[in-house]
């Protein structure tokens, strides 16, 4: 896949867009587990992306990454500024404008790493991991409606959370507490996966508010598909033993 | 330039980091070079990795600086900071593990003695609760 200037305008475009869009949600999800700023500081961030688009866009693939990853480091003002500035800024450092599905994922599981060590965190832990690493795995396997896939995944690990017990982050302070709240880093996380899906696949968006309900609805979908896909083999081993 | 490790403050609130210097003031004088900062870019609670090199910059000693921090994004913030820093600067910055307030003014006093890096940041971290 070729990223040229125009698929990297439309890529910050909508995935800055959609964070902007999600900030309210972000802040009431941090509010109830951590100190209730997600949403301002991923809004001021990527509203500072959103400003340079013109300018990031322009520069080759791996230099744009760097310089997002570069902005929210400087923009955030809250530990997801290092993390998610990482991520971009390690992405930038192995990706060319010409980028196949095999050299995207080496360049995330690498950002990946870096986040990691950049959090000192891990898989389990209710963060953002929790979500990017499905998104990974998802990733490497590639196969037919990749994209759907990925959004699937994100959206599903971020639910996943809900039930995990944060170790790292102002979360971990509540403990137990923290059970039973979506990670607002996870949310984030598998927005921004939900974005960058939709820019790849040149999705067209009208009105952003729309979408926020068509991903519930999407997600409803996507549950409903996997019972009745489920339904089904339960139902073809059932007769394969008749 | 200071003979003296230097000492930065980064706090979630610029107030608590304000405040915190002046603390250290009042205990070591201008013996050590002393940074501050707090408060999101917007000027909000949290902070900022552009303050913080600049907090870094206004500290800076060629025996190297040590950086004591509140919570979470402080500590993430600051390890960030260190990384954007020219190369010939990154090795010789430390954040310690301590309690911010606590913390700066037992490490500044060792620094004001005229200790190693090391060992301000092992005074500053022997206030950590184990």
């Amino acid at each position: 896949m070729m990223i040229d200037q125009g698929a990297r305008k439309r890529l910050i475009e909508t995935v800055a867009q959609r964070v902007i869009a999600s900030a309210d949600e972000l802040t009431d999800l941090d509010r109830a587990i951590g100190d209730g700023d997600h949403g301002s500081n991923m809004r001021r961030g990527f509203e500072a992306v959103l400003a340079a688009a013109d300018e990031l866009s322009g520069r080759e693939f791996g230099q744009c990454l760097k310089g997002i990853g570069t902005t929210l480091v400087m923009k955030v003002g809250g530990a997801s500024g290092p993390l998610y500035g990482t991520l971009f800024m390690a992405l930038g450092k192995s990706l060319a404008d010409e980028v196949t599905r095999e050299q995207a994922a080496e360049a995330f599981a690498a950002a990946l790493d870096a986040v990691k060590a950049r959090g000192k965190s891990d898989v389990g832990q209710k963060t953002m991991l929790d979500v990017l690493f499905p998104v990974l795995g998802v990733l490497r396997e590639g196969g037919a409606e990749l994209g759907a896939r990925l959004k699937a995944a994100a959206s599903a690990a971020a639910q996943d959370t809900i039930p995990m017990r944060a170790i790292r982050g102002r979360a971990s302070f509540l403990g137990e507490r923290s059970i039973g709240h979506m990670d607002p880093g996870a949310r984030s996380s598998a927005l921004i996966v939900e974005a960058v899906v939709d820019a790849m696949e040149g999705f067209a968006m009208k009105d952003l508010k729309d979408l926020v309900v068509k991903d519930s609805v999407v997600n409803d979908l996507v549950v409903k598909d996997r019972e009745v896909k489920d339904r089904e083999v339960k139902d073809r081993e059932v007769k394969d033993l008749a | 330039m200071s003979e003296n490790v230097g000492i930065v403050i980064v706090s979630h609130s610029a107030d608590v980091a304000r405040g915190t210097a002046l603390m250290v003031e009042q205990m070591v004088g201008r013996e050590v070079p002393l940074g501050w900062c707090g408060g999101d870019p917007d000027g909000g609670l949290g902070t900022s990795v552009e303050a913080i090199m600049k907090a870094i910059d206004q500290a800076w000693s060629e025996r190297g600086v040590a950086i004591l921090v509140d919570l979470g994004g402080a500590e993430t913030n600051s390890e960030m900071a260190i990384e954007m820093l020219p190369e010939s600067r990154r090795g010789r910055v430390v954040v310690c593990n301590a309690p911010v307030v606590e913390g700066a003014v037992m490490a500044a006093t060792e620094a004001a003695s005229g200790a190693t890096l090391e060992a301000v940041r092992r005074t500053a971290e022997e206030l950590t609760p184990v």
